[in-house]
């Protein structure tokens, strides 16, 4: 048994030894490809809405508050899926994003918002972190479908291409300052300018 | 003679009742452009009136339409969305019209800091309005055409 161990220890510890040069960098080179291949294919699994809403946390409170809205059911059919706004869609900001999620494992194993009493506690608090996230990438998930060089002002209502062009074309404000609140329910509000 | 009686009161309640009941199929099937029994097509969902221009108020103390889309406004006991630019504060940069001083008062008529909460609930008093054609006509008459003698539409 030790002597497999040892065996073992010394063909890792020295491959070349071992086996050809050839071999180890086209075995390097697919196993690379494999656990490469493997870790996207988890990374865009734990991107998918089933995934997301396999938990009650999130299926029995923010989905089903996201199926009343425009993001889910429109006229033309496109629906807007939780990571479409919830993770970076560029590859180190969604990873950066990933590790963070790590935080929503602790939450899971210890309930922290496993009622929908304790999930409206949390409401404000929850919200505020994806406000400070959009806030800070200039609400670059809304842009990833609704860009300002591609809205027609003159299709929009009045008070919407007015309000577009004085403030959004400015940059003075980003999506987000105005359009909270459009995919789930928001939290007391009153409550955020007590907290200050 | 009570016999008599009995033919007489039950020829009665049928020509009354009969009567009545024939009077309401028609009148439903006028309303409904089909048979009592038949179930027919549900109208299709007239558009809101977008065009955020201030309608026409038909007597003064009518509380103002909303000429907007209201989908999915969130007016609850967390938040008002309405308020977001309604709001004293926020009509600087939203440019609405400021929500009336007068839901600020309570019931005894006295002023509050803030929206009073017996007039929080907006939709309960204003309301969109559809693009649906109306089902009857509608013989209402401005009072100021009744101030000038003219009493019909």
């Amino acid at each position: 048994m030790f002597s497999a161990i040892k065996r073992f220890w010394q063909v890792i510890r020295k491959p070349s030894v071992h086996y050809s040069l050839g071999f180890l960098t086209l075995g390097g080179f697919v196993a690379g490809i494999i656990f490469w291949g493997g870790f996207n294919t988890a990374l865009e699994v734990s991107n998918t809405e089933e995934f997301c809403i396999g938990c009650h946390e999130m299926e029995n409170t923010v989905y089903q508050e996201l199926k009343t809205t425009i993001h889910y059911t429109n006229r033309s059919g496109v629906r807007a899926t939780c990571p479409d706004c919830h993770v970076p869609h560029n590859w180190t900001s969604k990873v950066a994003r990933k590790i963070q999620a790590s935080k929503e494992v602790y939450g899971k194993i210890f309930g922290t918002i496993s009622t929908p009493e304790k999930f409206e506690d949390k409401r404000l608090e929850l919200a505020s972190h994806e406000w400070a996230r959009f806030k800070a990438n200039d609400s670059l998930e809304c842009r990833n479908c609704h860009s300002e060089e591609s809205m027609d002002f003159t299709r929009q209502s009045i008070r919407a291409s007015e309000q577009h062009s004085k403030y959004l074309v400015s940059g003075e404000k980003t999506c987000i300052d105005c359009h909270k609140g459009i995919a789930h329910k928001l939290p007391d509000l009153s409550l955020l300018k007590a907290a200050k | 003679m009570k016999l008599l009686k009995l033919i007489l009161a039950s020829l009665i309640a049928a020509t009354v009742f009969g009567g009545a009941s024939s009077y309401a199929a028609e009148t439903i099937s006028e309303m409904r452009n089909a048979d009592i029994l038949t179930q027919d097509a549900a109208p299709r969902i007239s558009k809101v009136v977008n065009s955020d221009e201030r309608q026409v108020r038909n007597y003064p103390e009518q509380p103002p339409l909303i000429p907007h889309k209201i989908d999915g406004y969130q007016i609850d006991k967390r938040l008002n969305k309405c308020m977001t630019c309604h709001s004293r504060t926020a009509v600087e940069q939203s440019q609405a019209p400021m929500i009336s001083v007068t839901h600020f008062m309570n019931r005894e008529g006295q002023f509050l800091a803030s929206v009073s909460p017996r007039r929080f609930f907006c939709t309960q008093c204003h309301v969109t309005q559809t693009e649906a054609k109306p089902p009857m006509e509608n013989t209402f008459v401005d009072v100021d055409d009744v101030l000038d003698g003219k009493t019909d539409k």
